[in-house]
């Protein structure tokens, strides 16, 4: 039956979520950004809320719950509000881990899952984005090439989350025409971590340049096993959570400027009371709303276990622009006074722009 | 629980609603158009029989929105040729007693096909029916209805045929503002009302668009909505106008379930010729791989999925009765712009075949237009966001 209510279940995850994005990310957000870097304390407080191992099964030491992309959405958009380089920093295991939960063979279940179970986080991250113009997940310029008993990976990686303090990374490569993840280990030769990027947002996650030169792994590391992943099926997972986290940083970026418009005087009233502003956050409020619905629509298919392709993709490209709309509109209300580092919203416009960048930097 | 999946009863209710839509709507679809006054008496009488036997209800619920959607993908104009309580049975809903439900629409149904109007709009007021000159005056026990509706949807269907009901918006007390402001049913029939003409429009031709005259039109004194009373104690916070705000929430989304009916028949009839051509939508594609056409059409159905979803939500909520003004406001605004945008690309693309009245298209993209402005033009709609947003009242936020 069509409904919008989240279960109580999800209710009580997202204000958990909520809170914790308002106490802690929103305290040191700034300073974050500034610094390039992110407390561990912080991470590891979020680390305790479960996030990750509460949707892994208990057989591998998890707590049992559903993995779910709806309440994966509703996490995300919670974080995201909070610090879109925090939440990614948060979320960054679930890329390695997820793809592995859904898909990988009982061994690569085993052998990896319960690391993300302990009380302490485990950094894993994902290599998918290339370095060059007209990057396409589908035609992968990284190939792995089977040889023997292993495969052999050549390439290069940008954006790679934690790269430097990962131990496990989830490398796509083209292989027999198609893309396919890799699991490999951080001491594999050839994996070389190059130096950290510098972004013009999300300055605060550490993202690394990576190359793989006549990495060898064995077959067993293939995700998925011979059978391989459903590598669009990874993909609209990640077009969901981003989609998810674009209207986390929307709807900062509204409420900041909607409650500077109510304050900022100028011709004797509040900005807000023009129309030209008014409407400027109404159209926000209207599509952050629309692309949350969307978000859940596409979230709720993969949930069902069925291509959600059309939907995800939809919804993904909706939220780029949204959420650049949003964020710039947030900067525009603030006038000089959004230019400048004082107020967040010329970050959340820095941060809002990369989302069109960002395939597979998360996941639900 | 979060769910996109509409019950079994309401996927038969699509089915259904869909077959009526393409057997009994779409053949005559371009005659109406180019007919503009003519009566499609066919459809009535179908419509007004599978309305009452059930199987094309057309309440305020979400399973009404489904089959709306379906109906207006047939036709927005035959569509508003349906019989039914219409927006006079909504207002009756909104702000009637149980007695005036009763006595209004209590036996509705039955009998021969009718129809029941709202008349708010007059040639000196359209948005702000604050400042509406209809004046109603007490008299004994009756009430005395004087003043010009303009823009009443089937208002002739309403006003003439016997059983039909027009609720006017008139003012017992003009110093008292908004607090003066209160509705009245009047019955067909009654005499000192008349249809004083009907509209050529651009679009909804099958539709009738009529202006009313109340001439000392006397009515029953329990035919008045809500409390009688003029209460003068705060001008923006009165009852009366409160009435006609609610009904509104009701009926906005209802209207924004007709304006997504029209654009998937814009988007249907786009991506059937695509794909006769050959032409496949390559959804997951990196954006600069797509040709520009691709992206039209992702960005066309985007904001069609935005505008339904955001109908749905308020439709969803009212039957949760929750209080949905703000929600009902979003869903009306966005989809009268997004199925005004959609039909409109959609003609650009089609090229000749959008703009020749061979097809169905190019009346759609006028079809289209009214759902972003009747029932609150968008920038109204607008207006009701943004003070919400704000928490700002109509004085804050002009």
């Amino acid at each position: 039956m069509i409904s919008f209510s989240p279960t109580e279940e999800q209710q009580m995850i997202v204000s958990m979520a909520k809170q914790f994005a308002n106490d802690e990310m929103r305290k040191i957000y700034r300073q974050c950004d500034e610094n390039g870097e992110i407390p561990h304390s912080v991470i590891d407080t979020a680390w305790k809320m479960g996030l990750t191992s509460s949707s892994t099964p208990e057989e591998y030491g998890g707590s049992g719950g559903e993995h779910s992309a709806v309440t994966g959405s509703l996490i995300a958009e919670e974080l995201a509000w909070g610090d879109l380089s925090m939440a990614m920093h948060i979320l960054c295991p679930a890329v390695f881990a997820y793809p592995l939960l859904e898909m990988g063979v009982e061994a690569q279940r085993k052998k990896y899952l319960p690391l993300f179970c302990n009380a302490t986080y485990k950094a894993a991250t994902a290599a998918l984005i290339e370095p060059r113009f007209g990057f396409d997940p589908y035609t992968l310029s990284t190939v792995a090439q089977p040889n023997g008993n292993d495969y052999v990976l050549d390439g290069e990686k940008c954006y790679v989350p934690l790269a430097a303090q990962a131990d496990l990374f989830l490398v796509y490569a083209r292989e027999n025409g198609s893309s396919q993840g890799f699991i490999i280990e951080k001491s594999t030769k050839g994996l070389e971590v190059r130096e950290r990027e510098k972004n013009m947002g999300i300055r605060a996650l550490a993202t690394y340049d990576i190359s793989l030169a006549n990495c060898r792994i064995p077959k067993e590391n293939r995700l998925g096993g011979e059978k391989g992943c459903d590598f669009n099926r990874i993909m609209n997972r990640s077009r969901v959570a981003l989609s998810a986290m674009a209207v986390g940083v929307a709807k900062a970026a509204l409420e900041y400027s909607r409650d500077y418009a109510k304050e900022r005087v100028a011709f004797g009233e509040p900005v807000a009371s023009r129309q030209t502003i008014a409407f400027m956050l109404a159209e926000m409020a209207i599509e952050i709303d629309a692309t949350r619905l969307m978000t859940w629509e596409a979230a709720w298919k993969l949930d069902r276990k069925e291509d959600a392709t059309k939907e995800a993709s939809l919804v993904k490209a909706y939220a780029d622009d949204m959420v650049m709309m949003a964020t710039d509109r947030a900067v525009q209300i603030l006038g000089g006074h959004g230019y400048v580092r004082e107020h967040p919203v010329e970050l959340w416009l820095r941060n809002g722009r990369g989302f069109v960048t960002f395939d597979s930097m998360a996941i639900v | 629980m979060i769910d996109f999946e509409p019950t079994p009863e309401q996927k038969e209710a699509i089915k259904v609603a869909h077959e009526f839509a393409k057997e009994l709507f779409r053949p005559i679809s371009r005659y109406y158009d180019e007919h503009e006054h003519d009566s499609p008496q066919e459809l009535i009488d179908t419509t007004w029989g599978e309305r009452n036997k059930g199987t094309l209800a057309l309440g305020l619920d979400v399973t009404a929105s489904l089959r709306i959607e379906e109906l207006c993908w047939g036709d927005a104009g035959l569509f508003l040729c349906v019989p039914g309580p219409g927006l006079g049975g909504a207002a009756i809903f909104a702000s009637g007693t149980k007695e005036q439900l009763q006595r209004f629409l209590g036996s509705f149904n039955e009998g021969e096909p009718k129809w029941g109007a709202m008349a708010m709009t007059e040639p000196g007021c359209g948005s702000d029916t604050s400042a509406i000159g209809a004046t109603a005056a007490h008299d004994g026990d009756e009430w005395v209805l004087n003043g010009e509706k303009i823009f009443v949807t089937w208002g002739k269907r309403a006003a003439e045929n016997p059983g039909g009901l027009v609720v006017v918006w008139a003012t017992v007390d003009k110093s008292a503002g908004r607090a003066g402001m209160k509705s009245f049913v009047v019955p067909a029939g009654t005499p000192g009302m008349r249809v004083e003409k009907l509209e050529n429009k651009l679009g909804i031709r099958a539709s009738d668009t009529a202006t009313l005259i109340f001439d000392n039109c006397r009515i029953p004194f329990e035919n008045i909505l809500g409390n009688p009373e003029v209460k003068k104690v705060d001008k923006s916070q009165t009852k009366g106008f409160k009435g006609a705000m609610a009904t509104f929430d009701a009926t906005r989304p209802i209207v924004a379930a007709m304006a997504i009916g029209v654009g998937r028949a814009a988007l249907d009839f786009v991506k059937e010729t695509l794909e006769k051509e050959g032409i496949t939508i390559r959804y997951g594609m990196p954006k600069q791989k797509l040709t520009a056409l691709e992206r039209d059409v992702m960005e066309m159905e985007a904001n069609f999925k935005a505008a339904k979803l955001l109908t749905l939500r308020a439709l969803w909520m009212m039957s949760q009765f929750q209080p949905n003004n703000l929600e009902a406001s979003m869903a009306k605004a966005k989809a009268g712009l997004a199925v005004t945008k959609i039909t409109q690309k959609a003609v650009e693309i089609m090229g000749p075949l959008g703009y020749s009245r061979k097809y169905l298209l190019e009346k759609w993209m006028r079809d289209a237009k009214i759902n972003d402005i009747f029932e609150g033009t968008g920038q109204i709609n607008m207006l009701i966001v943004a003070r919400r947003v704000l928490d700002y009242s109509r004085d804050q936020l002009k």
